[in-house]
């Protein structure tokens, strides 16, 4: 494997920044392993990673946040150590971000302009938060509409991320009735590379995965036909859950914290939606690998599925009607039974009629008419 | 439209349709075939047989004698199938959640394996049923379209719920909404097809227990 030499760290890159904080190259190198697995890249990739991020310029990054929570930029931040996803975010150039920027209002603007003007056609634009069609006024950034404001940035843009559920589907606020008609990043922005990662928040290391990929080949990665990186986002959180094989023994909690519960039994008649959601939560789980919400005790809510607000609700089983219920089943089989009735006394009538109409014969007619 | 909204709509709007639709014909149905009655039977019974129609709702449900030599493929196929229909039916642990939903009942449930079993015997015995239908002169007379109607959208939740179980073909979320479609599809058709059996078998078996009985044949 090719050593990373100090001698080889470039002034303004990756690796120098790398180096001033400290980071061994041994550590780097484990970082790098890790990464090549989840982004089921071959193993001797790790060495080619490490060398193009160390010598990589620091890549200019330009975070739009629309209408969110700040939920997503809380989830990439937030570690509870500063892990190296942390320091590989720290050293992107990320020259505009509402939230962690120290400019305000114009200067902040201006930045933004400079960046996109320094890095044309080279900085990556992350999107988080969703677009509101139904009126510009109901989120603006200095004035700006946020449709404006993405399809300025998207065009200079070499790639664009959606960070979460919001900018990738619509998420909540695309909920029904969808108040602000709230759309996607990929319902606008048509003619650049977008890369959905999708979550409610997302998981950190997706986000990483992604930038480092971008980083080393400068490209994004394979993604699956709802734009999610399929490294991450191929298997569902159903069958990669340590309760799996509960679900296939016919072992059910019955309530959330039930001995079955606790015992790692299968939530799925709590209305865990593991089974229909395509994310790594069960595999990179969250907070250092620490847990993820079904090992915690509560079901998966689909929150990375397009439209996961609205397909039914969170603590029915999946195998349950949405809506249907014994009382609807009722009336449809009384309208049923007076239809019943009612094509009953019309056969009645029918038959009346008919013997009504019936007419005695008598042999001597039958024989008179043989003749 | 994404797999998930498909699958929203299967367990929602169109579940819903075709559930008033099954309830309602079922409904109508029964109704119907009770209101149309019977001619006043005005011969002397033969026989005193008090419950002969209930005794055959039960006899006609066990296999006759010489059944097996005469027609293997009807006698074991026949059971293979409904009793695997009906374990894949009543104890797949999703379809109690369902059960138990909309009635507010539920029992205990199978291991999925067994159930797996289930659905894949009651799937092979419904292909060498057909099989047979086809090649057997008499079946294959008697066989008009709603004969194969019925084997088609019998098969189709089995089959569909076999491969979204086993993520074969489609993508889970995809196959599981095209389970559901085709559970709806049963559902609809099932009041207005030969499926009406499903209500009418035991009705009829009394009839003809209680006929027979009369006339000195008593079970």
């Amino acid at each position: 494997m090719k050593r990373i030499a100090h001698t080889e760290v470039l002034p303004g890159s990756v690796g120098e920044g790398l180096q001033q904080r400290g980071v061994t190259r041994r550590e780097f190198l484990k970082f790098c392993t890790a990464m090549t697995a989840m982004l089921a890249l071959p193993p001797a990739m790790a060495s080619v990673m490490a060398e193009a991020i160390a010598k990589a310029r620091r890549q200019s990054v330009i975070w739009l946040s629309f209408q969110e929570c700040t939920g997503c930029t809380e989830s990439i931040t937030r570690s509870h150590s500063p892990t190296l996803e942390n320091l590989i975010f720290d050293l992107i150039s990320l020259d505009y971000h509402h939230t962690l920027q120290a400019a305000s209002g114009e200067a902040a603007e201006q930045v933004r302009a400079l960046a996109m003007q320094d890095n044309a056609g080279k900085y990556l634009l992350i999107v988080d938060g969703s677009i509101p069609l139904g009126n510009p006024g109901y989120s603006t950034i200095a004035g700006i509409s946020n449709y404006d404001m993405l399809v300025e940035t998207a065009k200079g843009a070499a790639a664009i991320v959606a960070m979460g559920t919001c900018a990738t589907y619509g998420g909540i606020p695309k909920a029904d009735p969808n108040p602000t008609g709230a759309v996607s990043v990929s319902d606008i922005i048509k003619d650049k590379p977008i890369i959905n990662v999708p979550g409610c928040p997302p998981i950190p290391v997706v986000m990483t995965g992604v930038l480092v990929h971008f980083l080393t080949f400068g490209s994004i990665p394979e993604l699956d036909d709802l734009g999610r990186p399929k490294s991450f986002y191929g298997e569902t959180i159903h069958d990669r859950c340590y309760r799996r094989p509960f679900y296939d023994q016919g072992k059910f909690a019955q309530t959330f914290d039930d001995e079955a519960a606790r015992m790692g039994w299968c939530l799925f008649k709590l209305g865990c939606k593991g089974p229909v959601t395509y994310n790594a939560c069960a595999t990179t789980k969250w907070n250092d690998g620490t847990s993820f919400p079904i090992q915690s005790g509560h079901g998966c809510i689909g929150c990375s599925e397009p439209n996961f607000w609205d397909a039914g609700p969170l603590y029915k089983a999946l195998s349950m009607p949405v809506s249907a219920t014994a009382s609807m089943l009722g009336a449809a089989a009384a309208v049923g039974a007076a239809a019943g009735v009612a094509i009953t006394w019309h056969n009645r009538a029918t038959k009346t009629t008919a013997k009504a109409a019936h007419e005695k014969v008598t042999p001597q007619e039958l024989l008179r008419e043989e003749k | 439209m994404n797999h998930l909204d498909l699958l929203t709509i299967a367990r929602g709007s169109a579940l819903n349709w075709a559930l008033i639709i099954f309830a309602a014909g079922v409904a109508l149905r029964l109704f119907e075939i009770f209101g149309l009655g019977r001619k006043v039977d005005l011969a002397q019974p033969r026989t005193d047989s008090p419950g002969s129609g209930w005794r055959t709702m039960f006899t006609r449900s066990l296999p006759p004698q010489g059944l097996l030599k005469r027609e293997p493929v009807t006698y074991i196929g026949g059971y293979v199938f409904h009793l695997g229909l009906f374990a894949t039916i009543l104890f797949f642990a999703p379809h109690i959640e369902f059960f138990r939903a909309v009635f507010g009942l539920g029992w205990p449930s199978l291991p999925s394996a067994l159930v797996d079993a289930a659905a894949v015997a009651a799937i092979a015995a419904l292909l060498v049923l057909l099989a047979h239908r086809l090649t057997n002169p008499v079946k294959r007379m008697l066989s008009g379209c709603g004969d194969y109607l019925a084997w088609a959208v019998t098969l189709l939740p089995l089959l569909t719920g076999y491969l979204a179980y086993h993520h074969l073909l489609f993508e889970y979320t995809l196959m599981l909404s095209l389970h559901l479609f085709s559970v709806e599809l049963l559902l609809v058709l099932l009041p207005f097809t030969k499926l009406f059996h499903t209500f009418s078998v035991f009705i009829s078996r009394w009839y003809n227990g209680d006929i027979f009985g009369k006339k000195g044949v008593a079970s």
